[in-house]
């Protein structure tokens, strides 16, 4: 039995059939509340070779993972949708503001937790050391980390300002503007300055301002391209704003940011930057109506097929209905169904064979196909380019 | 052994039902505070329907308004009717209370039947649906308010309203000053301060 | 009913039986009621949790499908919040404030048996829903809510979710936003008027003044979400224009109103918690809480400015580079006496004579958790950063941190701290220290990689995601991770069911706490004080005559209010209000609101004397 201010005698360390997880406590003045705590325990017990959990130390390790995974992160392509690698300037406006604020994140931290880790490693009880004193506060140390926090707050709160009022979604008058309309569950974008309308994969030149002016036809979505830019919600009745200019040619993936239904996770889409000539081509063939070859019997038998029936919800060439995309070009789209599947002959079949498979609660019904009018429609469809 | 009802120890020396109901009516500003909010944000922002200008009536209103204060003022001589033991005017103060808020929810009755003949009904407009959402939260309170002002009335016609009760007059006579100031506020709001654009009444 | 007027001596037992439960009026049993239906509810969010992270721990997986998915993640979302935190919490206001005060009781006992009640209900009206389908005629079983736990208009609207899966939600958030104001309106009366002579304010242990501060922000915010409910429930069942687009209505009101409420509730779920530290660690470091003063202040401050800054939640929203820059500055100063309390809570243990007790563990384990989450908080401050960060797995984790790594370390610091003073027995040191070595690894493991995953640009609320993101490894990493948290939540209950029979019997005050509730018996007599006491410290069982001695028997008979009825008979017909709104039966709904007003009278008129 321990006395009080006494030394400690030894007893043999017993396990007891939780585990090994013995603890040793033996303070005098908290000899009766530790017997009374510990379950399992031996009183005396003085020195214990056993795990001592210190958790705080995990804390570091899981820092190391983590700095590991960044840099591999940061290798790029394998992270299309990755927020840490923008290709425009407000994405790197961002990007930059986000450093900094993270770097200052990870000096706090390292602050912190090491006084946390430190305090609890050093002030373990110890019986030589006896009662601590009783202190109430310290005027002083309260003050100090009043305004140390809100110094550097404000470090963070300058750039976070000017970072604001760079990425308000304003742009130069030259910009080319895009209008992009959330629907359930795919992605509408109209040129209005050059006439154009178009779905789910949204092409602009590369160095050059664009202005994307949203809204929604249905329900709150989220356009967010992350290697391009932040996140802005799209919403009915009102209109929201994203300005930049890309700086690097590629293609860019996306998806809907704002929960917005059965589908929300197939919302999805891809912005491809090209070179301007390249745009330009892309903006001709766009405006102009594809020949559909008439030697191809199957073609025209889609043809016939698609204005029989998809013609009440998807236009061509301006003739048609607005209640899905627009499928003028879709041949020349080089995914599907916002994104989910490949814009091939086997994507299509799957997709029009059973959207509400594809995409949960999916609008676009299901027509009973024979298998050869279905591949008419899919030939028919792949020759829009 | 007895225990005189409510005397208790307390850390402030107010009865707890006291304490408590006034956080009630704290609480009830943040409730009535959200509903005048969404109406004053919708404010001339219909699309279609009737709006303010075209069917509001302030002249009868007005009457209304005077009902509901004139009742917060017969409130007031319930309670210190209660307070001194008068129960004759006690039982008269309390009823004349609970009438003249039966003869406002009459005013409202008729006001919300004649909006509907107008054309403004719950559903027709933002108007229609912050204006009677609002009121119609208000007139329930004022209804409420009347069921217990009833009750007490009973309660006094059964010899058990005696001045060591009045705290429950009291505390009846908070809330129902609460439904009033709440009215006050609806009114300047609604009705007298409107800022529909009246081109939007032609 | 009944009062009882004999004197008690301390082993004198409560009245037994199923009956003497469901009528119970006493703090104490209410309390348990509220922690045993808690870790209930905890635990079915915790499967809800499992589902999501096994769906998501493959790309493209096929375990689980989308409309099944929503329904989970908003039941989660929704369970965690409203019947797993706020209720546990709730379970240590009821057992705990009366006796850190000096209190017999709080200042209205039945209205406290109707609180627990209507959350009871409430609670198994939303989870009903699960099995409902059939009911409504739908194609699936399950109608559970699918909105999300924040329910964005105009996706809860009847054309984009027809069935009556969000009613439910809608109804069953009504049930306990009364349950929640009900309770404030107690426990704020109880803790300005019932303390015992002596205990001032600045008098009181942190925990009760953390929790006075959140039933204020309680009783302030829920009215807020009643209103935008309201205008929901208005639109889905009688056509009228709140959050319609068509007729110039804005579908950013709800996200006004929803977040005027929830930025609060976030307090509402972190104070409590707060306030356990502030109890838990001074007691295992053998010195008092550092700097107590500021400790309030700060819990104070925070629930002010937590009005302040509601749009922070709505930084991809577009409300304008003025806007975002107030909201963004209003955040990030609440960071300040956030991270005060931290630092106070260092300082209290800097020089102390630490012992490592499970309590003690999960208060650490909160600080280092809550750190983290605090700091990814701060990085969602500034708006442009957020844009990137918003709506992705990044600020899932952010809250997870604060709320689980924060929150229910907490919470569980709460119960093996208190456990021993509830049931008169110490819950298992190993186990104990097992659950927190577990919840620490599993809690970590689940939620840091998705501070990666979301940066990568993975969103929230997705049932499924592209393999080509790269962010599988990720979810497979969470995904472990949460299979370890749920075998220490299995290994806490067993704690419990363990400790419950066989426990180490606990004596007054087994940790040698410095505050009133330890200077009664474990468990208290059921009238708390034989007498009540007069204080004259803030640590009354550490500073010599901190506190009037308090006989181990009544010198004069107490009284002990007896048990009552009408609390659960008008919760219930409250509920059959709620039914009768799902039905969509007038008939129904006036014979609800008339049971209510029955048994509000019954109960006004009822013989009961605290």
């Amino acid at each position: 039995m321990l006395e009080v201010g006494g030394p400690p005698v030894q007893r043999p360390i017993e396990f007891d059939r939780a585990g090994s997880w013995l603890y040793h406590s033996s303070f005098p003045s908290a000899r009766e509340s530790a017997r009374c705590a510990f379950d399992g325990m031996r009183e005396g017990v003085t020195s214990v070779e056993g795990p001592r959990f210190r958790p705080a130390r995990v804390i570091p390790a899981l820092m190391t993972v983590g700095l590991v995974l960044v840099f591999v992160a940061c290798s790029g392509d394998p992270y299309p949708q990755s927020t840490l690698h923008p290709t425009s300037d407000g994405g790197t406006a961002i990007d930059r503001l986000f450093s900094q604020i993270f770097w200052w994140a990870v000096v706090v931290f390292v602050v912190v937790e090491s006084a946390l880790l430190y305090t609890v490693i050093r002030f373990r009880a110890r019986p030589e050391r006896g009662d601590p004193k009783h202190v109430h506060g310290n005027t002083l140390m309260e003050i100090s980390w009043t305004l140390a926090p809100a110094a550097i707050l404000v470090f963070i709160a300058v750039p976070t300002i000017l970072t604001i009022f760079e990425t308000d979604g304003s742009a130069p008058a030259n910009a080319i503007q895009v209008e992009v309309i959330g629907h359930q569950w795919w992605w509408e974008f109209r040129y209005p300055q050059l006439d154009l309308v178009t779905a789910n994969e949204l092409h602009i030149p590369q160095g050059h301002p664009v202005q994307l002016i949203m809204s929604s036809a249905d329900v709150i979505h989220s356009f967010w391209v992350p290697k391009l830019h932040g996140k802005r919600d799209v919403m009915p009745g009102r209109t929201t704003r994203l300005a930049f200019t890309a700086d690097s040619v590629g293609t860019f993936l996306g998806q809907c940011a704002e929960f917005c239904g059965a589908s929300h996770a197939n919302m999805r889409m891809r912005v491809m930057v090209q070179a301007p000539s390249e745009f330009d081509a892309w903006v001709q063939a766009q405006r102009q109506s594809t020949p559909v070859d008439t030697a191809d019997r199957r073609v025209v038998a889609g043809r016939q097929l698609f204005g029989r029936t998809c013609i009440a919800c998807h236009a061509i060439d301006g003739i048609g209905g607005a209640i899905g995309p627009d499928l003028s070009h879709v041949g020349s789209r080089t995914t599907i169904a916002a994104g989910i599947l490949p814009n091939d002959s086997a994507g299509l079949t799957r997709w029009i064979g059973n959207p509400g498979a594809e995409k949960p609660g999916n609008l676009m019904p299901q027509f009973p196909l024979e298998p050869d009018d279905l591949a008419a429609l899919v030939a028919y469809l792949r020759s829009r380019r | 052994m007895s225990h005189a009802a409510g005397a208790h120890y307390t850390s402030t020396g107010l009865d707890n039902r006291k304490v408590a109901f006034w956080t009630f009516i704290g609480s009830e500003c943040l409730l009535f505070g959200s509903l005048i909010a969404t109406y004053l944000v919708y404010e001339g922002r219909s699309v279609s329907g009737p709006t303010t200008h075209e069917i509001l009536n302030i002249p009868l209103t007005s009457i209304s308004t005077f009902d509901l204060l004139m009742s917060s003022l017969c409130m007031v001589l319930a309670l210190a009717a209660v307070q001194r033991g008068d129960r004759v005017w006690a039982r008269a103060w309390l009823g004349m209370t609970a009438l003249l808020g039966t003869v406002f929810l009459g005013f409202q009755a008729y006001e919300f039947n004649a909006f509907v003949d107008e054309g403004l009904g719950l559903t027709t407009n933002l108007f229609g649906s912050t204006f009677f959402t609002l009121t119609g939260f208000h007139g329930g309170h004022v209804a409420v308010g009347v069921i217990w002002l009833v009750t007490l009335l009973i309660r006094s016609f059964q010899g058990k309203l005696e001045p060591d009760r009045a705290l429950n007059v009291e505390i009846a006579g908070l809330y129902w000053h609460f439904v009033d100031v709440v009215w006050i506020v609806i009114f300047t709001v609604v009705y007298l301060i409107q800022t529909t654009p009246i081109e939007a009444a032609i | 009913m009944a009062t009882t007027a004999t004197p008690h001596a301390p082993d004198v037992a409560a009245p037994t039986g199923f009956w003497s439960w469901i009528t119970t009026t006493d703090h104490k049993r209410i309390g348990i009621l509220y922690g045993a239906t808690a870790l209930v509810f905890f635990i079915v969010g915790g499967f809800e949790a499992l589902l999501i992270r096994l769906q998501l721990g493959s790309a493209e997986n096929t375990l689980i499908g989308a409309e099944a998915f929503n329904q989970l993640f908003t039941m989660h979302g929704t369970t965690m919040v409203f019947l797993a935190i706020m209720p546990l919490s709730a379970a240590f206001f009821n057992y705990i404030i009366p006796l850190q005060i000096g209190a017999r009781d709080v200042a209205f006992p039945r209205l406290n048996a109707f609180s627990y009640w209507l959350f009871v209900l409430g609670g198994l009206f939303m989870n009903v829903s699960f099995v409902a389908g059939p009911l409504f005629g739908a194609h699936a079983i399950s109608v559970a809510p699918d909105g999300g736990w924040f329910g964005y208009a105009n996706l809860t609207s009847t054309q984009y979710s027809p069935g009556p899966n969000i009613d439910f939600w809608v109804l069953g958030l009504q049930i306990l936003g009364i349950a929640s104001l009900a309770a404030g309106f107690n426990f704020i009366t109880t803790i300005i008027n019932m303390r015992a002579p002596g205990m001032k304010l600045m008098r009181m242990p942190a925990f009760t003044w953390m929790a006075f501060v959140t039933q204020f922000i309680i009783v302030t915010a829920f009215p807020v979400i009643t209103v935008a409910l309201v205008f929901l429930t208005f639109d889905r069942t009688f056509g009228t224009t709140f959050y319609s687009v068509a007729a110039g209505g804005d579908v950013l009101l709800w996200q006004h109103l929803f977040w005027l409420f929830g930025h609060p509730e976030v307090y509402i779920l972190i104070l409590p918690a707060m306030g356990i530290v502030s109890d838990v660690l001074p007691v295992f470091s053998r010195k008092p809480l550092f700097g107590y003063a500021v400790v309030v202040y700060s819990g104070l401050l925070i629930g002010v400015m937590g009005w302040g800054v509601w749009a922070h939640h709505m930084f991809q929203v577009g409300l304008g580079p003025i806007a975002d820059s107030v909201f963004s500055a209003t955040t990030m100063l609440i960071a300040v006496p956030t991270g005060v309390k931290i630092f106070n809570w260092i300082a209290t243990m800097w020089g102390g004579q630490l012992r490592f007790t499970s309590a003690m563990l999960f208060a650490i384990g909160f600080i280092g958790m809550f750190i983290i989450g605090g700091l990814s908080g701060v990085m969602h401050a500034s708006p442009p950063a957020d844009l990137q960060q918003t709506d992705t797995y990044f600020v899932v984790a952010h809250f997870h941190y604060v709320l689980v790594g924060g929150g229910i370390m907490g919470l569980f610091a709460g119960i093996y701290y208190w456990f021993p003073k509830m049931f008169g027995r110490l819950l298992s040191e190993p186990l104990g220290k097992l659950h927190f070595v577990l919840m620490f690894i599993g809690v970590n493991l689940a939620h840091f990689p998705m501070h990666f995953s979301g940066l990568l640009g993975m969103p929230r609320r997705v049932y499924t995601y592209s393999a080509d993101l790269g962010v599988t490894g990720f979810n497979r990493v969470s995904t472990i991770g949460t299979m370890i948290i749920a075998l220490a939540v299995a290994v806490f209950v067993i704690n419990v069911l363990r400790s419950l029979r066989r426990g180490e019997i606990a004596s007054k005050n087994p940790w040698g706490s410095p505050k009133l509730e330890w200077a009664i018996s474990s468990p208290p007599p059921v009238y708390n004080f034989s007498v009540i006491p007069t204080v004259r410290s803030r640590l009354p069982l550490w500073v010599t005559d901190g506190v009037s001695e308090i006989p181990d028997v009544p010198p004069v008979p107490v009284h002990v209010p007896g048990g009552s009825m009408w609390p659960i008979l008008t919760a219930s017909g409250v509920i059959v209000i709620a039914v009768a709104a799902l039905a969509k039966s007038p008939l129904i709904a006036i014979g609800g609101a008339l049971a209510v007003a029955v048994c509000i009278f019954a109960w006004a008129f009822e013989p009961f004397e605290v």
